[in-house]
Order: structure tokens, then sequence, then C-alpha cells
């Protein structure tokens, strides 16, 4: 396709970097899984890690990184803010929790 | 016609600037912005199901901790798969923008096969669930929502993965008979990766994070 083909893509030695890199963050997680750390500080690990992960996926996989940036602009950051938002239902799940505590 | 487009895209704009691109500020085919919308739209959907997993576990005392180690072993291997086929996709498209046409069908054959082991596995995981009681909205460690956020969250990516599958090898036959371009393998692949990543945050907060601990 004329469309990629003028854009330099990720050869070989990057798509399989990425690739172990992918497997070796996947063994992280399962190594870490089984640490004894709080639930909290485990989540938050595994969820840097995790969008770690998605964000190679996306830059070299689906190959965003070599299109124009002005599709990255488009369509990331308000994908971004939408999750941002849609934790404000946490505060009521935390709530939930607590009214529970009470009538036990 | 996606080269013309393209052409048009990069045609009379200055390449270092952002929005340079005019009628085409992004220079790509449309197809491929519809798959990239329809990504962004999608991803939507599974963070809000996400989001539900979330909000219930985080209202609940005690969430069940099911998944011991042959569990979480399946779905690392699962992990393993689809990270392997989404390489394995990247040389489809790369085969088919070389006009490799044979490469291009064998590499997005080996993509779905991928998906089919992933399915395979998963539907193995789920019957074990199930025969130990499990179910929608009872289960025999209490929490019972456990059960519907559970399949929710993997049902509707397994829904994915197995439409995925359908679509490679439509797009497979289609290519080696002509009637798709490489742009259309392109363009698959963007949601086969999708899946993928999508995978990338189930597999911490569905299994490693229900680990039994020992």
């Amino acid at each position: 396709m004329e469309h990629t083909a003028h854009a330099e893509t990720a050869g070989n030695k990057i798509i399989f970097s990425v690739w172990f890199g992918l497997l070796g963050l996947t063994v992280l997680e399962l190594v870490l899984a089984y640490r004894d750390l709080p639930l909290e500080t485990m989540l938050s690990i595994l969820m840097v890690l995790s969008v770690f992960k998605a964000a190679l996926i996306i830059a070299y996989f689906m190959h965003l990184r070599y299109e124009r940036a002005s599709l990255f602009v488009t369509l990331i950051p308000a994908l971004v803010f939408v999750l941002i938002m849609m934790t404000a239902i946490f505060a009521d799940g935390s709530r939930l929790a607590h009214m529970r505590s009470l009538l036990q | 016609m996606s080269s013309s487009i393209s052409a048009a895209g990069r045609g009379g704009h200055d390449a270092d600037a952002l929005w340079g691109g005019d009628a085409l500020p992004y220079a790509v085919p449309s197809k491929k912005l519809g798959m990239w919308l329809f990504i962004v739209s999608d991803a939507i959907t599974f963070s809000a199901v996400i989001f539900a997993y979330g909000y219930l576990r985080l209202a609940s005392s005690a969430w069940p901790r099911p998944f011991e180690t042959p569990s979480i072993v399946n779905a690392t291997v699962m992990t393993f798969v689809l990270l392997s086929s989404s390489v394995a996709m990247v040389l489809a498209v790369r085969a088919s923008a070389l006009g490799k046409v044979s490469g291009a069908v064998g590499w997005l054959v080996a993509t779905a096969l991928g998906g089919v082991i992933f399915d395979v596995l998963h539907i193995r995981e789920w019957l074990g669930l199930i025969g130990e009681g499990v179910r929608p909205f009872h289960n025999p460690w209490g929490t019972p929502m456990f059960g519907a956020a559970f399949f929710t969250m993997t049902g509707l990516h397994m829904l994915h993965v197995t439409i995925g599958v359908v679509y490679l090898l439509i797009i497979a036959v289609g290519f080696r008979r002509r009637k798709f371009s490489a742009l259309d393998v392109e363009v698959s692949g963007l949601y086969w990766h999708f899946v993928d990543l999508v995978w990338m945050f189930i597999f911490p907060l569905v299994y490693l994070l229900s680990a039994k601990m020992a």
C-alpha cells in the first residue's frame, strides 16, 4: 500500500523486541501476582504494566507511531479523558462498602 | 482507490504540520480511519464492563479468589498465544503489503489459529468454573455477582476473539481471490491487535488479582 510505503515501518528487529518485551512483562506480572502485597499496591503496579503493554501494542503492532500525529491526537487523549471520567463511579463503590460495614 | 486517497492526503501539505492534510488531515484511507473509530468506541464498551467489575469488587467485602495455579498457568498460556498471534498478524500485514499472497494468507491463518487455541483454552476454563458451581448470580464462595462479572468480561472478550477468527479467515480467502486488498488485511490487523490489547487488562484484573494464594 502506498500509504504505508512512504512512512517508515517497524522492522523485524523492533517487532520481535516488542514481542519479547510483552512476554517478559507478562512473566513479571505473573511473578508479582504471587507476592504478598496489599491489593491496592498490586492493582496499581499491574495497571501501570498493562498500560505500558497496551502502549507497545498500539505504537508498534497497530502502527500508530508511524501514522501522522494528528491521528493519535484525535483518538487517544479523548479516550483517556473518558476513562478518567468513568472512575467517578468508584466513589459510590466505596460508599456501598462503607455502608455495608455499618450494617454488620 | 485507497492509494489515490492517500496520495491526495499527502499532496500539498507541509509534512511537519500536525493538521496539514487539508481535507484529509490523517492521511489514512477511510476504511482504516473507520476501524480506528470503531476501536475507540469498543474500548469504551470494554472499559464500562471492566469499571463495573471494579465497582462491584470495591463494594464487596470478600470478593472470591478462586483461581488456583493451573488456572493462572492456563491464563498465562492464553496471553502468550494471543501475543504471538499478534506477531503473526504483523507478518501477514507486511506480506500483504509486499504482494506476497500465499505468505499473507499463511500468516492470517496462523493468526486465526492462535485465536482458536485461545478460545479452546478459555472455554475449558469456563467449563471448569461452571463445574465448580459458578453461575451468573451465585457461586460456592459468597459474593453472588462474581459470576456475572467474570462471565460478562471474559465472554465479551471471547466473542471478540471468535468474531476476529471468522473475520481473519474471510479476509484470507478474499485476499487469495484478489477480492480484498492489502489495506483490508491491515484493517483486520488493527481489530486483532485491539482484541489482544484488551486481554492485557482482563488477564491481570480478572486472573492475577484473583489468584488463590497457597
